[in-house]
């Protein structure tokens, strides 16, 4: 069986500070790490291969430092790990960088997808639903739990808002995971020893078949007009009331916001 | 490594570091004060290091190790001791005293029936060679070693030996030929539950009160003569060596210790306030961290470059005395003014510097003294 994990490095948002005169992220010396939902996915990866054997390969589209996530995953266990780089693919919205990703994928031969759910520095967590849709292949996404996995299908289990789906869907097919699925394993020493001895494979804009037009900041319909810090509101009301008119009060207004029902 | 001088660890080794941070900070940190508390041997904590491979850092995968190198092994240690002396101290007397001399000394079979568990971590090592009557004398060893046919009969006693009471391969020195003084001691492996063999007094001690550190009792015990390490009256010469290398574990635990240790000051005199302040706002505290720092950078220089010398097949012998008589007075300078700093908490145990004070300074006694430390710088300058 052969597993696609795709995978994305992105600045350690709880080490993330905020330049105060213009508002935008201070991204220098910010730690990268490994997107929690795509280690959760590659974790995932790991076990079907512990369990039943499988090849998994680490995708990451990005600039060239995002090697060192390769040489951690490749510490971890991973048996190949690609890099899609090119100055070409720079400043791609989720669109632009699912036709590039697509493109990359429609190369290799694959069972499996797995992709986390959403990247930490965007949010936005398209990149593995569009990639699915432009390879033609089923999806399921917000996937908690892999019950069983076949040659032939998987059973997930798919999270809702309260609740849980059971589904089964045939392979090939993409799923997204949540950082709940699974605790990522540690690297091991050996994996380290040897990580750096292994081959990365860069993939540039030569290297596939695409559309200039679909792919980097030019292909990207996204338009970023404005970037701004949320400001926090003060005008609190402090009440000093007795316990029951304190309950009945926080239900009233509960209610009022709209958090619960009636 | 370049030609000049670089003091940047590879891209491998800080991969190494991040690694052993993480486990540290997640797995070992947790239990550190439950541990010192109970005096418990955190076995835990070793099959977890076992899993990923910390158990044989430096040996090739042929041997059950990691493919690493010394500075790795090094780095692990000082990260394990920042947060656990205890941690940190059982995979050193693991790798550096008993992994290391089978790795060196012995044959091929030996290193296959004995290296392999015990890198894999499937087996814990310990060392033997002290005695109640041969401590810095190391040369005054009373435990006899007779041959007997295809064995050799040992009779004698060890204390103060650091994982003495969970080990499961002991590498043990005894006198083969009591005429000829340091050339009659010879080295043999020794395995848990051979005949003859039991453990003695388990020490209650001032700190890394999770190690265990036992008195290890031979009473007629049969050793088969393949566990002859090294040959016969060639010990003393090994029990040295293996010392040297120890060292530099002891001397990264030290530098662990200091920095954890630090660590803790410098977050807890942020939050501290007296006087209106937090007390990082003066001048006092600022001078002495600052020191402390400076001295803790030194010391962790002086390790790096000892391993750095083992790693590269050069002599290290006095950097690695230097080393830990350097590091070893740094841990107990920066964990007492820690303490200081901390007021009449640091002296209580619900913050860990008072633990790190008493795991601190055992890094001057053991595996040489600091005198013996000395000892050996100056012979080699002085010669």
């Amino acid at each position: 069986m052969n597993i696609l994990v795709l995978l994305k490095q992105v600045p350690d948002t709880t080490e993330m500070q905020i330049d105060k005169e213009t508002g935008t992220l201070i991204r220098t010396g910010v730690p990268t790490i490994t997107n929690p939902d795509d280690l959760a996915g590659f974790e995932m990866a790991l076990r079907i291969k512990d369990e039943k054997g499988a090849k998994v390969t680490c995708i990451t589209m990005g600039p060239p430092q995002a090697k060192s996530m390769l040489r951690e995953l490749y510490a971890m266990g991973a048996d190949e790990c690609i890099l899609v780089s090119d100055p070409k693919f720079g400043g791609a919205d989720t669109w632009a960088t699912s036709n590039t990703l697509a493109a990359v994928i429609r190369q290799l031969d694959y069972d499996l997808i797995i992709a986390g759910r959403q990247a930490i520095d965007g949010d936005t967590a398209q990149v593995g639903p569009q990639t699915a849709e432009k390879l033609g292949i089923p999806q399921i996404t917000y996937v908690d739990d892999i019950l069983d996995i076949t040659d032939e299908k998987i059973r997930v289990k798919k999270a809702l808002e309260n609740s849980y789906e059971v589904l089964e869907c045939s392979l090939p097919c993409l799923i997204t995971t949540l950082s709940t699925i699974a605790t990522p394993r540690y690297m091991t020493v050996k994996g380290i020893s040897h990580a750096f001895e292994k081959d990365i494979k860069v993939v540039t804009f030569n290297d596939i078949d695409i559309d200039p037009s679909i792919i980097g900041l030019k292909g990207s319909p996204t338009k970023v007009k404005k970037t701004f810090t949320k400001e926090a509101h003060k005008n609190s009301d402090v009440l000093e009331l007795d316990p029951k008119t304190t309950a009945r009060k926080i239900v009233e207004t509960l209610i009022d916001f709209k958090f619960i029902g009636k | 490594m370049n030609n000049g001088m670089n003091f940047d660890l590879s891209e491998k080794q800080a991969l190494m570091r991040k690694l052993f941070r993480e486990f540290a900070e997640k797995e070992v940190k947790p239990l550190a004060a439950e541990i010192d508390e109970e005096e418990r041997f955190p076995i835990e904590n070793v099959k977890k290091m076992a899993e990923i491979g910390m158990m044989g850092i430096p040996f090739e995968s042929k041997y059950g190790g990691s493919d690493g190198d010394n500075l790795s092994y090094i780095l692990a240690v000082e990260e394990l001791s920042k947060v656990c002396a205890t941690t940190g101290v059982i995979l050193s007397a693991h790798t550096s005293l008993c992994c290391n001399p089978i790795y060196t000394y012995g044959t091929e079979e030996q290193k296959m029936k004995y290296l392999v568990p015990l890198a894999k971590g499937e087996k814990l090592g310990a060392f033997g060679l002290t005695e109640p009557n041969a401590g810095s004398d190391a040369a005054m060893q009373q435990t006899t070693a007779i041959k007997e046919g295809d064995y050799y009969k040992i009779n004698g006693s060890k204390i103060f030996i650091t994982n003495g009471g969970y080990a499961d391969i002991y590498i043990i020195f005894a006198m083969t030929d009591k005429q000829k003084g340091t050339r009659g001691i010879s080295a043999f492996i020794v395995e848990k539950g051979m005949e003859g063999f039991s453990i003695g007094k388990i020490e209650k001690k001032l700190g890394i009160h999770g190690s265990s550190t036992a008195e290890l009792i031979f009473k007629d015990l049969y050793v088969p003569k393949e566990n002859l390490l090294g040959q016969e009256g060639k010990g003393f010469g090994i029990a040295m060596s293996t010392l040297d290398g120890g060292r530099i574990g002891i001397a990264a635990q030290a530098v662990g210790i200091a920095q954890g240790a630090l660590n803790e000051t410098i977050k807890y005199t942020k939050e501290r306030k007296q006087f209106g302040r937090p007390i990082s706002a003066f001048q006092n505290t600022q001078f002495v961290i600052a020191d402390l720092q400076t001295k803790i950078d030194a010391a962790r220089l002086l390790v790096y470059r000892a391993a750095y010398l083992k790693d590269t097949n050069q002599n290290y012998t006095s950097e690695a005395a230097m080393a830990k008589l350097f590091a070893a007075e740094v841990a107990m300078e920066t964990t007492t003014k820690a303490v200081q700093l901390h007021g009449g908490y640091g002296y209580t145990r619900d913050y860990p510097v008072e633990r790190m004070f008493r795991d601190a300074k055992i890094t001057e006694i053991y595996e040489g003294t600091s005198e013996i430390q000395r000892l050996v710088i100056s012979n080699k300058l002085l010669k």
